[in-house]
């Protein structure tokens, strides 16, 4: 047995990326992954992703900076120290409102950020996991899991067959900034 | 994208056949409509009469609102030089060839509510800036030099008349880029759409300031404006997608999809949300300042006979749409968007009702048969109108430069 861990096709065009995934699946063998440099109209589709579940989060962050917006203000203005402005009842719930829901939009749009980075292990001092750096400038690749897919001849075949410029037999599955 | 070559099987030249049971049905919206306006306007009572012409307003305006949307639409499309949207384009283009028409009934009902008093009343009525009359009324006065008959319908055949004019030749240029190709057309009309959207963007705040806010004259809201574009704005999105779910039911343009369909419901989510925003800005100011020569606007829709539809307005605009579209697959449903677009036409015609009537029935506010009436006859003329215009032309702008990224379009 090699030492192979994932096979890496490296496409020059999306089309014939594309092209390649059907070869593939046709043939049964599954697809680690795909990177690309820019997004991909139907790629996810077709490798059947999961929709992102970020809209819960941003619901959640959301709803949490509604509840923190409001309660912020009912203690400041209507509990703690009720504050008569302009003759308006001690819970003016309309002057509420655009706070309530500048809190939310900000509370939202951190959260979802950093979801985002959490989930992407983007944060500052962590080394990028790139399977190929290629991917961040102008390749397309199609990663297989060379474990699970031992016909490595006819992966091999199918992606040169597709179009492939370079396939690439990785021993490691990340390549870091040296 | 790349190098293949696709190969679609999509008909670009087909056609919309306008018959059968839309064009009765649009026709006989139309004798309805005839038969409401005729019943009130041969009443002998002048209240209602003047809600005939309240009614008149209001179905006029919205009909001149969704066209001239049609137009701003195409216009936005050009020059933000959209792809996704070139596959419907024609949708909106019909909606904007008609915005002639619509303008001339507009100016004939503002021009005879004018002159027979029932409309306009608040600034426009014997007496009113004749400081020796009895009934001269000092802060009209103060306005007469802005609000007065000749400039004021000056004003409306200037608005309308640009409106137009770039509506019809942005819709022309697109008929003939069918005929010859190339990108001569995309370009004037690009030129033309940076043009018609400064004029417009500037202008129909006015525009509705003259039409709707002038109604109660001793009011004004700087806000107004921007209320009434969003308005315009959501209306106009609901009608282009609810033409596109019946062309889709109907068979035509399978070169459109889900995806094209939540675009426009991502568009009038949001401008529902921008609606609500401008609606409350206005709102909330007026109420925390509570000054009495602003809160009579407010006073007057918190009587009993408007406050109920008030608060059923908020519903219908902004908690409908929000709870109703925020789903992603609810904006990929055919009879999901067709039910929010119907929820929300229905919506902004209680909308600009909240906004008329108070200022000209007052408190002999209707709902019967010439509010109703009216409104089905509206909808009949511009349903005849636009889809025996969408029937003349093909149902895709084949030439147009980017109809191949709409084909691809996938959100």
């Amino acid at each position: 047995m090699s030492n192979t861990k994932y096979i890496l096709g490296s496409f020059a065009d999306p089309d014939e990326m594309m092209h390649g995934i059907d070869k593939l699946q046709a043939s049964n063998i599954s697809i680690y992954d795909c990177f690309t440099p820019m997004p991909i109209h139907g790629i996810e589709a077709k490798l059947g992703v999961k929709p992102s579940r970020l809209p819960i989060a941003a619901f959640i962050f959301g709803a949490t900076g509604t509840v923190l917006g409001f309660s912020l203000l009912y203690y400041t203005m209507a509990y703690d120290w009720p504050m008569n402005v302009g003759g308006k009842p001690s819970l003016p719930l309309p002057n509420f409102v655009p706070v309530t829901f500048e809190v939310t939009i900000l509370l939202c749009a951190l959260g979802m950020v950093a979801t985002f980075f959490f989930r992407n292990h983007l944060f500052p001092g962590r080394t990028p996991r790139v399977m190929d750096l290629r991917a961040t400038d102008d390749r397309f690749i199609i990663a297989i899991d060379a474990n699970e897919n031992t016909d490595h001849a006819l992966i091999d075949n199918l992606l040169k067959e597709a179009g492939a410029v370079e396939v690439k037999y990785n021993d490691r599955k990340y390549v870091s900034y040296e | 994208m790349g190098t293949h070559s696709h190969h679609h099987d999509y008909n670009f030249s087909e056609q919309y056949k306008f018959a059968g049971t839309a064009k009765v049905l649009s026709l006989v919206a139309i004798v309805v409509g005839i038969v409401a306006v005729a019943f009130g306007m041969l009443s002998s009572d002048h209240i209602i009469v003047e809600r005939t012409y309240a009614n008149l307003l209001l179905m006029g305006y919205y009909f001149t609102c969704v066209c001239a949307a049609g137009a701003f639409f195409v216009a936005l499309q050009l020059v933000t030089q959209s792809g996704w949207s070139a596959g419907l384009i024609r949708i909106p283009q019909a909606m904007a060839s008609i915005l002639p028409i619509a303008s001339i009934i507009l100016f004939i009902i503002i021009a005879l509510g004018l002159t027979t008093h029932n409309l306009y009343h608040h600034w426009h009525a014997e007496g009113l800036i004749d400081p020796n009359s009895p009934n001269y009324d000092a802060l009209v006065a103060g306005k007469a030099s802005y609000l007065n008959m000749p400039w004021f319908l000056g004003r409306q055949i200037i608005f309308m008349g640009l409106y137009s004019v770039f509506a019809v030749i942005l819709a022309k240029l697109s008929y003939n880029e069918d005929l010859v190709g190339g990108l001569s057309s995309y370009k004037q009309s690009f030129k033309l759409s940076a043009i018609f959207l400064v004029i417009f963007g500037f202008t129909t705040p006015i525009w509705s300031f003259d039409t709707i806010m002038s109604l109660e004259a001793h009011w004004f809201s700087t806000m107004f404006g921007w209320y009434n574009f969003a308005a315009m704005w959501v209306s106009g999105l609901c009608v282009i997608a609810l033409i596109l779910i019946f062309l889709k039911k109907a068979g035509y343009m399978s070169w459109v999809n889900e995806n094209h369909l939540h675009d426009l419901g991502k568009l009038i989510f949001g401008f529902s949300i921008f609606w609500t925003y401008v609606w409350f800005a206005q709102f909330m100011l007026i109420w925390y300042a509570n000054i009495p020569e602003e809160t009579v606007y407010f006073y007057k829709r918190f009587e009993p006979e408007y406050k109920l539809w008030f608060w059923i307005n908020i519903i219908i605009n902004f908690v409908a749409p929000l709870l109703l579209l925020v789903d992603r697959d609810a904006k990929r449903r055919l009879n999901m968007m067709a039910f929010v677009c119907i929820l929300l036409l229905l919506g902004h015609w209680l909308d600009y009702y909240i906004m008329i009537m108070p200022g000209t029935v007052e408190t002999h506010r209707g709902f019967g048969f010439i509010e109703v009436g009216t409104a089905i006859g509206f909808m009949g003329i511009f349903i005849f109108l636009v889809m025996n215009k969408l029937s003349r032309h093909p149902l895709a702008a084949k030439n147009h430069p980017f109809l191949d990224e709409s084909l691809h379009h996938q959100i």
